[in-house]
């Protein structure tokens, strides 16, 4: 079969970057929309035949077997090693080209209305469509190399998409925190692919996974504290999948990511950006499983379901509406980090499926809330939950749609979220139980945020609204009635026959008990918002006011960005910048001026040579060259 | 040995001899208001040298060995040529408007043609005396360019400095070269090392000579010099300093580690080491707050110069070959930069980061350029300066320096940080008193636009490495 094709996916968005970005100024306004939502559109389309194909028309009895459907040699470093760009198709890229067009694609359409008044469409066009060519490179990337190159580059564009109110301070420093933390991680990131890669000596990801093979082929890895050099490499891989995905505590930068435009929430830190770190780990996952008997992983699983409860409990004390849809979704990625963690190779491969799943799910309901809550925030103009409720009768189709994603997230039966959440922790289960019982309190916990975001701003108080809130237009309303769709029926996939930790089909069971009591704390804890936030009462008051201390401290994300900040200033700022600013303020230029002033009244053209300034800098030489000289005499034996 | 020889194995020398000579000539003989038409003659000729520098050299050696040459010294002579004519092509209108009046633009090209000829004898040199005459003589006439404002009180000043430092330097570096002489006996490189390389006055000699190429890269801490100097002299002068002159050194000093001194490589290394470490850390510490573009980006080239260590550090032919690969993409890198302010300073007069707010509702192609060159100074893909670093890092964690890469990559992290600063001044950023929109003119154009396509190509178009590190396999 002919798979060459699939290289126009990432091209189309390309394109539409190019086209908006060259044609800056002399397009009309309209036609940018349209040419970036039929190139996704297309690219979509292209993609679902791709993953009809392969899933379809590939099966043998090893199961899938990954493709190479283009490939060229891009640097050529010596005969051993190359760098190659290409397109690799297996189970998970196609899952991820799939939500990666068909979430782009929506965004783009949703994006044509809700952007319909704001001044440089085009550059926002332009932005998106640049975005989405790096995820996708990013997702069919088949060696490392070409995975950092565009995580690096997704991490720019967001950059400017987070950015893209440019004129709002915050959405600014927004932007330049989200890049800077993420750029933090990757440092480790590429520390960890060095690691790694010369090791194995290939980037490729074929060999990397082969972990077998990088063993037999270095008899001696070196071991750093009980660990080998592989788990290390790999890691600093996940410091960087973590920074990406906003995990525990590197996540800082997520909630104040919220300042750019709603549609690029739903993008970027729903469904396909912030994913990228459990993709990556799913990337490597035999090489995560098979080193040092899954220590990588263990990690990755702790850092995940701690990142899941953390979130949680600060997304209920949040009153601005996306920053709860953030955190939740910081909890529903330590969700799918969990899943991966728990997960054996194989037939044991049910936390891999579970997560990818989830993943899959979890795409489709977070964007639908995120659009939701656009269609709100440009019908009440605020972002704050306080200045929302009773929204119900304003907007029937928006309520709807949001009370789906609502009992899809919170993992009602027969809604999307409830089949893969309930696989994740019934991967938990057999693993670990302390894991399994701390992804079901957060079960509970996220069922009734979610409820009562809800709640508050579709019930709750009635309230006079100058203008009177109402539907969004039909180019915002298809994306969501799309996403409503998806979330009901996607949890009927037959995810387990298709996406396999070893490829071949999965057998499952399903158990009763353990669903019938996920469902159970899910209910509790629409309950428990139901009876609070349905009417207006100062219940919720009460009981926050009653805990005090813990509430504040919860409110305020558990000082988080203080102890980042704290750090920056009094270790970073204090101890190293300032002594190093002050020895160049006062004892470089001081001296200058202290001498200047003093020669004042000689002649100006001895003032300047006489300055003293060359010989502080001339002793400065010559005690270095003595320094050097010492160290030499002292070392010269041991040569 | 016939002369023919000697004019075709020199012909990079002779070709910059003779367009002085005529530059000379010109000097003279042309009446003093038509001295104008010699810019355009200068930058001609200079085309011609450049193009014809790409021609392939071979492997030779002259007078008895005191000039030597092959593949790759002719490579690393091409690009400096590049680097001088990008120079060339963004400082025509400074010339013009600031020098020419004043009868010095002649001067100026004369002077620069001949810091080109000492670059030249010193990659060449084949013995201590020619090493030091072509280390002089790329340095001293760049000392008088740097005082070519005689108005400002300041160009003079970093020309006054650079002079007595630079003499400094020579003469720790003259007597370190005199200590080696009277261990060996000899000057020549060749066989230089071979008996003697355990005796304790040989390396003191060598530490005092590794003290003055130190100075001349401005690596911490010998380089109290730069910043002063970055900032007083003439925005050309400073890209020259920065940019031409260092990767020159850095040439020179590959060069000599990784033949002459090869012997001495237990001790050099952990020389290099520690300048690494406190080149870049010291570099970047300075350049998070600078205000001034000019001296901003003079920290960052001082940190960039720690950065070339690590290649150097790694050895062999492919340590040798990320160094050059990484000159390269520093020379279109850090000269758009310079370009950019040269551009914005000739037309406002401004180089404060603060009068860049905004600059990209005015200057929207001219900022762009800037945060090219910026994104590539930090190391972000897919632009050059990506595989530069990538290149090195991957060379060093090759030979297994892997606390040094952390440390490294950790001055990567804070780089970013400032190398942002400016760019979010100019994006993200609105002024009430923007700098107006600027004309620049087709010279400054074409230079500009030759550092785009280094910064592109060269990270896109992979042959360029395979190339570099062919030439470096050929030379050890």
């Amino acid at each position: 079969m002919n798979w060459s094709y699939t290289i126009w996916i990432p091209l189309l968005p390309f394109l539409s970057f190019v086209i908006n970005g060259v044609l800056y100024n002399r397009l009309p306004k309209k036609l940018s929309g349209v040419i970036g939502t039929s190139a996704l559109g297309v690219a979509a389309l292209l993609s679902y035949l791709t993953a009809g194909r392969y899933f379809f028309g590939t099966t043998s009895a090893e199961g899938y077997q990954p493709i190479l459907a283009w490939q060229s040699t891009w640097m050529h470093i010596t005969d051993k090693l190359a760098i190659d760009m290409g397109v690799y198709l297996d189970p998970i890229s196609i899952m991820m080209l799939v939500v990666v067009t068909t979430i782009s694609f929506l965004v783009h359409l949703y994006s044509v209305g809700y952007m319909s008044e704001e001044e440089g469409r085009n550059r926002y066009f332009a932005w998106l469509g640049l975005f989405s060519f790096s995820m996708l490179g990013l997702v069919l990337a088949p060696n490392l190399v070409q995975t950092y190159m565009f995580w690096e580059l997704v991490g720019v564009s967001s950059f400017l998409l987070i950015g893209y109110y440019y004129d709002k301070p915050s959405a600014v420093r927004a932007a330049l925190k989200a890049f800077i933390v993420t750029r933090f991680a990757d440092v480790f990131f590429l520390i960890g692919i060095l690691l790694y890669s010369y090791y194995s000596g290939s980037f490729k990801f074929e060999d990397l996974n082969n972990i077998a093979a990088i063993q037999a082929a270095n008899s001696s890895i070196p071991v750093f504290m009980g660990l080998s050099a592989l788990t290390w490499g790999l890691m600093l891989i996940f410091v960087g999948g973590a920074g990406k995905s906003a995990m525990f505590p590197l996540h800082i930068w997520l909630p104040d990511a919220m300042e750019g435009p709603t549609p690029v929430s739903a993008l970027i830190h729903a469904a396909t950006m912030v994913v990228a770190g459990v993709y990556l780990v799913a990337r490597l996952f035999p090489a995560f499983h098979g080193s040092d008997d899954g220590f990588a992983l263990h990690v990755v699983a702790v850092v995940g379901t701690f990142s899941s409860l953390f979130a949680a409990i600060i997304a209920m004390t949040q009153m601005d509406i996306k920053r709860v849809l953030a955190f939740s979704t910081m909890s529903q990625i330590g969700y799918m980090m969990m899943g991966l963690g728990v997960s054996g190779y194989g037939e044991e491969g049910l936390g891999y499926t579970a997560s990818m799943f989830h993943l899959f799910t979890h795409a489709a309901f977070k964007a639908l809330l995120f659009l939701g809550a656009g269609a709100i925030i440009h019908a009440v103009h605020s972002n704050s939950l306080k200045d929302m409720g009773g929204l119900r009768k304003y907007m029937p189709m928006t309520n709807i749609t949001f009370l789906i994603a609502c009992l899809a997230i919170s993992g009602v039966p027969p809604f999307a979220g409830f089949f893969s959440k309930d696989m994740i922790l019934e991967a938990a289960y057999e693993h670990n139980k302390l894991i399994y019982f701390t992804g079901y309190i957060t079960a509970g916990l996220t069922a009734f945020y979610m409820f009562r975001i809800y709640f508050m701003a579709f019930w709750g108080r009635n309230r006079d609204y100058d203008h009177k809130p109402h539907d969004p237009v039909w180019s915002m309303k298809i994306p969501l009635i799309v996403l409503a769709a998806g979330s009901v029926v996607l949890g009927l996939l037959p995810f387990n026959e298709w996406v396999t930790s070893d490829l071949r089909p999965l057998h499952i069971h399903f158990d009763m008990m353990m669903a019938a009591a996920s469902v159970g704390i899910g209910v509790i804890g629409i309950i428990t918002a139901y009876l609070l936030y349905r009417k207006p009462s100062d219940a919720p008051d009460k009981i926050s006011h009653s805990l005090g201390f813990v509430y504040k401290t919860v409110k305020n994300k558990f000082y988080m960005d203080e102890l980042y900040l704290g750090i920056m200033r009094e270790v970073i700022l204090k101890r190293i910048a300032a002594p190093v600013a002050w020895f160049d303020r006062h004892i470089v230029d001081g001296t200058m001026n202290l001498i200047g002033n003093t020669t004042v009244g000689l002649s100006k053209g001895i003032k300047r040579i006489q300055s003293g300034d060359f010989q502080v800098y001339a002793f400065g030489i010559l005690i270095a060259v003595i320094f050097f000289v010492v160290l030499f005499n002292y070392f010269i034996p041991t040569i | 040995m016939n002369w023919i020889d000697i004019v075709t194995i020199m012909r990079d020398e002779w070709s910059i001899i003779g367009i002085l000579i005529l530059l000379l000539a010109g000097e003279i003989l042309v009446d003093k208001k038509q001295l104008s038409m010699l810019i355009p003659i200068a930058i001609g000729l200079f085309v011609l040298h450049t193009a014809m520098s790409f021609i392939p050299g071979d492997k030779a050696t002259l007078f008895g060995g005191m000039y030597r040459t092959n593949e790759m010294m002719h490579f690393m002579k091409a690009i400096l040529n590049v680097a001088v004519l990008i120079i060339l092509f963004q400082s025509y209108d400074w010339v013009k408007t600031t020098l020419l009046p004043n009868g010095m633009a002649n001067a100026f090209y004369m002077l620069l043609f001949a810091v080109l000829s000492g670059m030249y004898f010193l990659i060449s040199a084949g013995d201590f005396i020619m090493f030091f005459i072509g280390f002089e003589l790329s340095t001293l006439p760049i000392a008088a360019m740097a005082a070519f404002q005689l108005k400002e009180m300041r160009s003079t000043e970093a020309g006054i400095k650079l002079v007595l430092l630079a003499g400094l330097a020579s003469g720790i570096m003259l007597y370190g070269i005199s200590l080696m002489y009277a261990v060996t006996g000899t000057l020549y490189f060749d066989g230089f090392l071979s008996a003697y390389y355990h005796e304790p006055l040989l390396v003191f000699g060598f530490i005092l000579f590794l003290s003055g190429l130190a100075f001349k890269i401005s690596l911490v801490p010998f380089h109290f010099w730069a910043p002063d100097v970055y900032e007083g002299a003439p925005i050309a002068i400073t890209s020259l300093l920065s940019v031409v002159s260092k990767a020159a050194s850095v040439f020179i000093l590959m060069i000599l580690l990784l033949t002459v001194f090869k012997d001495l490589s237990d001790a050099w290394k952990m020389v290099l080491y520690i300048l690494a470490v406190l080149t870049m850390t010291i570099g970047n510490l300075f350049a998070l707050r600078q205000t001034n573009m000019k001296r901003f980006l003079a920290f960052s080239s001082i940190a960039q110069a720690g950065f070339i260590l690590l290649g150097i550090l790694a050895g062999g032919a492919v340590g040798a070959a990320t160094v050059i690969y990484f000159v390269l993409i520093y020379v279109f890198t850090n000269l758009g930069a310079f370009g950019v302010i040269q551009a914005i300073k000739d037309e406002s007069g401004k180089e404060d980061m603060t009068d860049y707010t905004g600059l990209y509702r005015t200057n929207p192609k001219l900022s762009l350029v800037l945060v090219l060159a910026l994104f590539s100074l930090a190391g972000i893909p897919p632009v050059a300066g990506f595989f530069g670093k990538f290149f090195l890092f991957s060379a060093a964690a090759g030979k297994g320096y892997y606390i040094l890469l952390i440390i490294a990559v950790i001055n990567v992290t804070i780089s970013l940080y400032y190398y942002l600063l400016p760019i979010r001044a100019m994006l993200l950023r609105t002024s009430d008193t923007p700098i107006p929109t600027t004309k620049s003119g087709n010279m400054m154009r074409i230079g500009l636009l030759i550092c785009v396509a280094g910064i592109m190509i060269l990270g896109l178009y992979s042959p360029v490495y395979s190339f570099v590190l062919g030439l470096t396999q050929s030379w050890l």
